[in-house]
Parts: C-alpha cells; sequence; structure tokens
C-alpha cells in the first residue's frame, strides 16, 4: 500500500470512528462541549483538535459506558486488572473478534510462523486478553495450539518436550523461569525456535538472555486491553522495534506533561486511537507507556515502528527529583554477569525526608568465592554502575539465589513505602 | 608429604543475615551426621559467610546446595598451637615474618589441643614456613 493510500484509508476510518463514539454519551458530551464535529477532521493531523481519553474515563464508565453498539451485539467481554479502584471494562463484537485475531495471525506471520508450527500459549487464559487473543489469532494461521495457561512449570516444560512445541507465548519473566525449571530438568528443549514475549517491558539484555537459555529467536509483543489486547505492535525479524498495523491504529507520541506531540526520535507516552473499533471505539487514547517513533525505515520494508517500550509513565520513580524508570536499574543489573535474572526495588523516606532506594539482587551461585571480600567487591561494583546509569546513589542488598520472588504474570519488582510511614 | 596434603577444604556458605539460616545449615549438616569441628562468622552489610571445617567436606556441600545455599570451597590450613597464653602470637609472628598475608583466621579447641586455622594468601609458602619452624601442621586427610 502506498503512503498516500494508507493516509487516505486512516482517514476515512477516522471519520467512520468519530461517527460510532457519537453513540457513547460520554463522547457524546465531550465532543459538544468541545465543539467538535466530525466534519472537523480534514486531514490526519486533525486528530490533535480532539480530546485525549484516559484510562480513569474508562474506569468512571463501569461497566459498560463505553459500549457503542447494543449489548446484544457485545460477544465477549474482558477487563484490564485495576490496581487502584474498579476493572476496566472492555467489550468485543463479532467483527471485532475477527479484527484482532487478524492482526495477532498477521504478527505471528510477521516472526516466520505457520501452521506447521505447534505453539504453547503460556500466559494466564480468562479475563487476561494475552490468552485468548494470542490463541485466536493462531489457530486463524492453522497453528497446532496447546492453551497452556501459567503454572504447573514442569509440565509445561514436558509439553513442550512431548508436543515439539516451536513457538512460546509468555511474559519475559515467565520465560525466565521456564529457563531456569528446563535446566533444573536438564532439558534444552530442542523442538523450539520463537518465543514471543510481552505484557512487561523487558531489556535487550534480557532478550540476549532468554534467546540463548531457551535457543529461541525472542520477540516483543506489545498491547493493552483497551486496544483489544496483545496484537497492538510487534517485532518483526530485525528485532529492532516494534511494527504497528496503521490501518487499524492511529499512533502519536506525546510529551506526558504537557500533551504536545513529539516528533520522530523523542521519547514520550504513546497515544493510539484504535480505526476498526466497533464495539468500544476510543479517540487518542492514552495508554501510559513510554516509546518513540523511529526515525529511519526497517530495512523489512514494513511501516513505520515504536522504539521497544522503555517504561509507564506511572512507574516513572522520582527519588530526589531525578527520574527513574525501573527499566534502567533492569538494564544495568542484566549487563552484570555475576547478577541474577530477579531483583526487587524498595524506595523509602528516611528520617532526613530523603528518598532512599534499595535493590535487591541475588548473585549467580558460579560467582560466589567463598569470600566476603569478594563479595563487598561486587556489591561496591554494582553500586557504581547504578549510579553511573541513573545519577544516583543506591543501597545493593545481595541476597541468597533463588530467594527473591519469581513472577507469573505481570512482574511487580518496585515497592515504593513512601507513603507508609 | 607434599604441600598440598597440607591444604584444607573450608566450606562457606553465603547467607543472609535474617534469622534461622545458620540454624538451617547446622540442621542440614546434622542430618547428614557431618561433624563441624569449626566454624566462623564474617558479616558485612545485610549479608555474611559462614565458615566451615568439617570432617566430610564434599558431603556438606552437596546437601547444603541441594537446601539452596550457595556454597564455595576455600583453602585454609590449620597449625596447631600451644593452648596456652602466647600461641597464636607465636603463628602470627611467624607467617608476619615470612611476609605472608593472614586474610582471616579462627580458631578451635579440642581433645588434641588447640588448632589455629588461617586463610593466608600464599598457603604453600605459609606451609613451607611452618614446617620449617617446626610447627604441626594437620593433613587434609583429618578432615575426609
Ligand atoms: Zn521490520
Amino acid at each position: 500500500m502506498r503512503p498516500a493510500d494508507l493516509e487516505a484509508l486512516q482517514l476515512r476510518r477516522l471519520r467512520e470512528t468519530l461517527e460510532r463514539v457519537g453513540n457513547v454519551p460520554f463522547y457524546r458530551e465531550l465532543l459538544a462541549r468541545e465543539g467538535i464535529r466530525p466534519g472537523d477532521i480534514r486531514t490526519l493531523d486533525d486528530v490533535r483538535k480532539l480530546p485525549f481519553t484516559e484510562k480513569q474515563d474508562l474506569r468512571d464508565g463501569y461497566p459498560f459506558g463505553f459500549f457503542a453498539v447494543p449489548r446484544a451485539q457485545v460477544v465477549r467481554i474482558h477487563t484490564t486488572s485495576g490496581t487502584t479502584g474498579k476493572p476496566t471494562v472492555v467489550g468485543y463484537t463479532a467483527g471485532d473478534l475477527d479484527h484482532w485475531s487478524d492482526l495477532i495471525a498477521r504478527n505471528m506471520t510477521m516472526v516466520g510462523l505457520t501452521a506447521d508450527d505447534v505453539f504453547q500459549n503460556s500466559v494466564n487464559y480468562g479475563m487476561f486478553t494475552g490468552g485468548l487473543g494470542f490463541h485466536y489469532g493462531a489457530e486463524k494461521i492453522g497453528m497446532t495450539t496447546v492453551p497452556a495457561g501459567t503454572g504447573n512449570t514442569r509440565r509445561q516444560i514436558e509439553m513442550i518436550d512431548d508436543f515439539g512445541v516451536t513457538a512460546l507465548h509468555c511474559t519475559p519473566s515467565y520465560a525466565m523461569h521456564l529457563a531456569e525449571v528446563a535446566e533444573e530438568m536438564g532439558s534444552d528443549l530442542p523442538s523450539l525456535r520463537v518465543g514471543m514475549f510481552g505484557a512487561e517491558p523487558w531489556s535487550d539484555a534480557t532478550r540476549a538472555e532468554l534467546q540463548d537459555r531457551l535457543g529461541v529467536a525472542a520477540f516483543d509483543s506489545y498491547g493493552l486491553s483497551e486496544l483489544y489486547g496483545p496484537g497492538v505492535a510487534f517485532e518483526c525479524q530485525e528485532q529492532d522495534g516494534l511494527h504497528i498495523w496503521h490501518d487499524s491504529y492511529l499512533v502519536e507520541i506525546v510529551d506526558p506533561a504537557t500533551g504536545e506531540p513529539l516528533g520522530p526520535g523523542e521519547r514520550g507516552e504513546l497515544v493510539v486511537t484504535p480505526l476498526v473499533k466497533e464495539a468500544m471505539p476510543l479517540i487518542r487514547y492514552r495508554t501510559g507507556d513510554i516509546t518513540m517513533l523511529l526515525e529511519d525505515d526497517c530495512p523489512c520494508g514494513r511501516t513505520r515502528r515504536v522504539a521497544r517500550f522503555s517504561g509507564r509513565v506511572d512507574d516513572m520513580l522520582i527519588i530526589r527529583g531525578i527520574n527513574v524508570f525501573p527499566s534502567q536499574i533492569e538494564h544495568v543489573l542484566m549487563a552484570l554477569p555475576e547478577v541474577g535474572d530477579q531483583f526487587m526495588v524498595y524506595v523509602d523516606r528516611d528520617e532526613h525526608h530523603l528518598d532512599e532506594m534499595t535493590i535487591e539482587v541475588e548473585i549467580k551461585r558460579q560467582f560466589f568465592s567463598g569470600e566476603l571480600a569478594d563479595l563487598a567487591r561486587l556489591q561496591a561494583k554494582i553500586v557504581r554502575a547504578l549510579r553511573d546509569a541513573l545519577e544516583l546513589r543506591t543501597h545493593v542488598r545481595l541476597v541468597e539465589p533463588g530467594s527473591l520472588p519469581r513472577f507469573e504474570g505481570k512482574a511487580r519488582r518496585v515497592v515504593d513505602r513512601r507513603g507508609c510511614l | 608429604m607434599a604441600a598440598n596434603e597440607y591444604i584444607i577444604r573450608q566450606i562457606s556458605v553465603f547467607s543472609e543475615n535474617r534469622p534461622g539460616r545458620l540454624a538451617a545449615i547446622a540442621h542440614a549438616l546434622e542430618e547428614e551426621r557431618v561433624n563441624i569441628f569449626a566454624f566462623s562468622i564474617a558479616e558485612a552489610s545485610g549479608f555474611g559467610v559462614v565458615r566451615a571445617l568439617v570432617d566430610h567436606p564434599a558431603r556438606a556441600h552437596e546437601r547444603l546446595t541441594k537446601d539452596g545455599f550457595n556454597v564455595a570451597f576455600t583453602d585454609v590450613i590449620a597449625v596447631r598451637m600451644r593452648d596456652e597464653p602466647g600461641g597464636l602470637y607465636e603463628v602470627a609472628r611467624l607467617l608476619g615474618e615470612a611476609g605472608i598475608n593472614i586474610e582471616y583466621s579462627y580458631a578451635y579447641s579440642g581433645p588434641d589441643g588447640a588448632v589455629l586455622i588461617l586463610r593466608v594468601d600464599r598457603p604453600e609458602a605459609a606451609i613451607a614456613a611452618i614446617t620449617a619452624a617446626g610447627k604441626e601442621l594437620i593433613p587434609s586427610s583429618a578432615f575426609a
């Protein structure tokens, strides 16, 4: 598709989306208040005239306030886990499910999967969109699909070996756990060749380690339930940034503080207007995820990419006035060979009202020499590496291997205790 | 007897400073019927190393590793001391004069008298100096 044709398609679908949101009282009132009519949108840049939609708006509409179709046309409901207050409900028409599984199928085709592959989906089924989303996408390709879910890791490894599973989808932290358990069980998972990991940010160092330990090519998968679920953005075989299907999503990057648009190469918050959603169309949805548009074209020839995600607007910690993303900490730790895969971050306020950040790390067994002095040297080395990257002095605690929590599903590595004095 | 006959494998266990870790180590060794001749704990901020001289180092290493502990062998030497004032000074002075650095040491007192366990930077040189001074080293065969 030529760029001009794509833009014409996007504009037509943006206008259709504006018509559809007219069925949602929230948008009807919002657009009336702002004095915007569908006819005001003449170019794609005119999208900036439209107001943002925030996560809180969706919460306020609980349960069905954002449905743009009669409930009888909604064939499925998912919810997003609400860390505070009520969850957010997402509805799908039959057409939505078809679009969504089509997007996932495109992504899996992009990384070289076909009907010949055996696919194990090791994420939570149920209300989380990652389970059924990938499941139907894989079946659409005709892959042999194993709905493994999470938990019972030893059984998961047996299935990979017994069924000759070639492709795996799970969270990167669960993938790390699978690798650990497989090594304990003495299996090097010979059939696996493709890993698709998502639902939490992960670093290039984690990619290198997962590729090495699981024997896969590892691809980053991005999505969120409000925009169907996984499948919004996905890496191609270049493994350098994520492609977005621009026929289905209109993408902007904005400054999280001001909402002003940012250009390619400038890091900010991803804002998405889905272009084909029927049951729950949204306008300029603020994802809370931090990325940037990449300036150059991908060698694979597909449309414009975004950089790998580097944290959440609301995960951003402000420690003594310095912005810190947990992903930066992970990046530093994964570059140190002596340090294990897991870590925890604790933020406290000391008696002088100063912020203190403590990072717990496991040392890898083979790096324990038996000498206390070597451990102290390693501790100092980690403090130094963190200080260089974060421009912040931190406390580092070395803990016994295997003692930190392993996460299945979304990892919660940051505990901010500044509120609870 | 070759010098390495006197190099003894100490068990070193990485341990966080939290309640019950030492008890867990001791309990595991008891279950394995491993006898602890001596041990010491070295602490830094938040973590430490438990050092132990035991009669079956390989068995202790295997069991503690199986229990999830991070375990390493460390080479030490053991010198029999006069169990009276000045015994420690005598050995320390001897090594000091030979230019050998003591990284750490601890002692135990058994039925055959007092034994000083030493972690030194150059164990072969230490063995030579101690033997030359006519002091008695405990062979590693006593701990296997
Ligand atoms: Zn590409």
